[in-house]
């Protein structure tokens, strides 16, 4: 039974928290072959057969490859797919991307944001923003999954996969990649981050924000942001926490100014610190919340942030 | 040029869910249904490439029980010109897998000819983010998913993706595969004049079966049970607690 995980590749560079995570995932299921695909993938794919679980690692680099465009990536793993039971990789937007377009072309059903790991066919997965969990048993001979990388441990390093170079598949030639607009950032990234610092409509403006990229950069934090900041134009939409943006499960997240929406909920409910800071004391984040803050933010954030530097 | 627009009828997005006692679903039964809320946008920015000149004509399709006549007519409320019911499913507890959707609308395209498809990005019921994807591989068309803008300009179309580091633009030949997020456009509402107008505008009734396509599921759903609870917190009075609670749990 084996697996082949397709790696996250962002311009030749792993994104090891995610691959890593995916990895222990899969690992469950079979013998790991990590696929590296981009215009430059072979120092990802040298990085890649570092994590421990991995037995092999493909590196395909091709122009075709290197902007993560669907059909060209679709149709490399789909060459590839007759050694494969289980097709995996990270749910990050480029696996949502491509995934279900492989299945199609498999003539299987894809199998998006698996929580957990029943069996080599039984999988858990959220369902209405995670308020219901569902357990799905696959009929189909292969199996095509993307893991919501939140509820899994990263693998360690120290494996030593061998790394085979393979060709691309031809390109459909149906897309073409124009720019990518890279918010530039020091602090960690969000999904990885072990602090997430998250701002709600209660910040009030884009210019408020800064008190909790002051907190966050204070605690080394990733900022997040609830849909209704968003939606408000405090903060940028790759800063979303919640069913329509980003999942996130870091050991302590922070929520500042937040009511607390199922979809925001959806979100950040798996983090293992909880704190909640809002000045309504009826606010539902303070049901979810470990610590729980009835006060004025623009009091307390700049107190805290003193307080714990 | 022909726009069609797949449109699911969902769990309204304010209903809190509720699992079923004997874990097999979703009690769906005397609950407010709506239109998938990325649909609605799928169907908003539909109407305004019709407005612009560029579409002809705007064709809404829903695959599901046959209730979802009634997100058809929203759609015909908000503009759409004509609907397609492609009934599948005869329990609102059943659930139509993406890959069977994507089949039946695949052949719905072989008839209808659009130039492109507008489709939401996910549901909000199984939010299996798929439907569009999938189509795209099985008519072989070029697909731009999570679009936040979309600008068609003859044989191709440049459409900007919401992607985890940021925005990502591609441009994409037509015929294409589009799936709307969330910022792309804001929704009309239906005006009461376009709903009572929207009673008289066709809506043709097919069936799976007419497509020759099995809609048998390929996942199984063995359980469906409540996400687990987190233990209950505590309120603290001030920001020094805060720290000391914090400190105390090893958090900072």
């Amino acid at each position: 039974m084996a697996v082949l995980l397709l790696a996250e590749v962002t311009d030749g560079a792993l994104a090891l928290d995610a691959t890593a995570k995916a990895v222990t995932a899969a690992a469950a299921l079979g013998d790991v072959t990590v696929l590296a695909a981009g215009a430059s993938a072979a120092a990802a794919g040298a990085e890649a057969a570092k994590i421990a679980g991995v037995s092999r690692v493909l590196v395909a680099e091709d122009p075709s490859l290197g902007h993560r465009l669907a059909e060209p990536t679709a149709a490399l793993i789909v060459s590839l797919a007759g050694d494969y039971e289980h097709i995996v990789a990270p749910a990050t937007t480029d696996a949502k991307n491509v995934l279900p377009r492989v299945a199609a072309l498999l003539d299987v059903m894809v199998i998006s944001d698996v929580t957990a790991v029943v069996d080599g066919s039984t999988f858990e997965r959220p369902i209405y923003a995670g308020n219901a969990i569902q357990t799905v048993k696959s009929s189909d001979t292969k199996k095509v999954i993307s893991f919501r990388t939140a509820t899994f441990d990263a693998a360690g390093d120290g494996g030593s996969a061998t790394v085979e170079t393979i060709g691309a598949a031809e390109n459909p030639g149906l897309s073409e990649w124009v720019e990518d607009k890279v918010a530039a950032s020091d602090r960690p990234e969000l999904t990885s981050a072990g602090v997430v610092v998250s701002g709600g409509r209660g910040v009030g403006s884009e210019e408020d924000f800064k008190l909790i990229e002051g907190l966050a950069d204070k605690l080394g934090a990733a900022v997040g942001a609830s849909r209704a900041a968003v939606d408000s134009g405090y903060a940028p939409n790759d800063w979303q926490v919640g069913q329509t943006g980003k999942v996130v499960a870091p050991d302590l997240y922070i929520a500042i100014g937040i009511s607390g929406a199922i979809q925001h909920l959806a979100g950040m409910k798996d983090s293992k610190v909880i704190v909640a800071i809002n000045k309504d004391e009826e606010a539902p984040i303070f049901q979810v919340a470990d610590f729980g803050l009835v006060a004025d933010l623009f009091t307390a954030v700049p107190e805290l942030s003193e307080k714990l530097g | 040029m022909k726009v069609l627009v797949p449109v699911k009828r969902v769990i309204d997005y304010n209903v809190k869910v509720r699992v079923k006692a004997d874990g097999s679903g979703v009690d769906l039964a005397n609950v407010k249904m709506s239109m998938n809320p990325f649909d609605e946008i799928a169907v908003e920015e539909a109407i305004r490439l019709k407005e612009a000149g560029k579409a002809d004509e705007v064709i809404a399709v829903s695959i599901g029980v046959k209730q979802a006549q009634e997100t058809l007519r929203t759609a015909l409320a908000m503009g759409a010109d004509r609907a397609i019911l492609v009934v599948a499913a005869e329990d609102v507890h059943t659930d139509i897998e993406p890959l069977a959707v994507a089949k039946i609308l695949a052949k719905v395209v072989e008839e209808e000819q659009p130039g492109i498809v507008l489709a939401g990005k996910q549901a909000i019921d199984n939010d299996m983010n798929a439907t569009g994807q999938m189509l795209s591989a099985l008519l072989g068309w070029s697909q731009g998913t999570f679009a936040s803008e979309l600008d068609i300009d003859g044989d191709t179309a440049k459409v900007t993706r919401e992607v985890d580091g940021g925005l990502q633009t591609i441009s994409v030949k037509m015929p294409a595969i589009v799936t709307v997020d969330l910022r792309l456009n804001e929704p009309r509402y239906a005006s009461l004049p376009n709903i009572m107008k929207a009673k008289k505008k066709p809506m043709a009734e097919k069936t799976a079966a007419d497509y020759g396509v099995d809609t048998t599921p390929r996942l199984e759903v063995v359980s469906t049970s409540e996400p687990a609870a987190r233990a209950a917190g505590i309120m603290v009075g001030s920001v020094d607690e805060l720290v000391e609670k914090l400190k105390e749990a090893g958090a900072v």
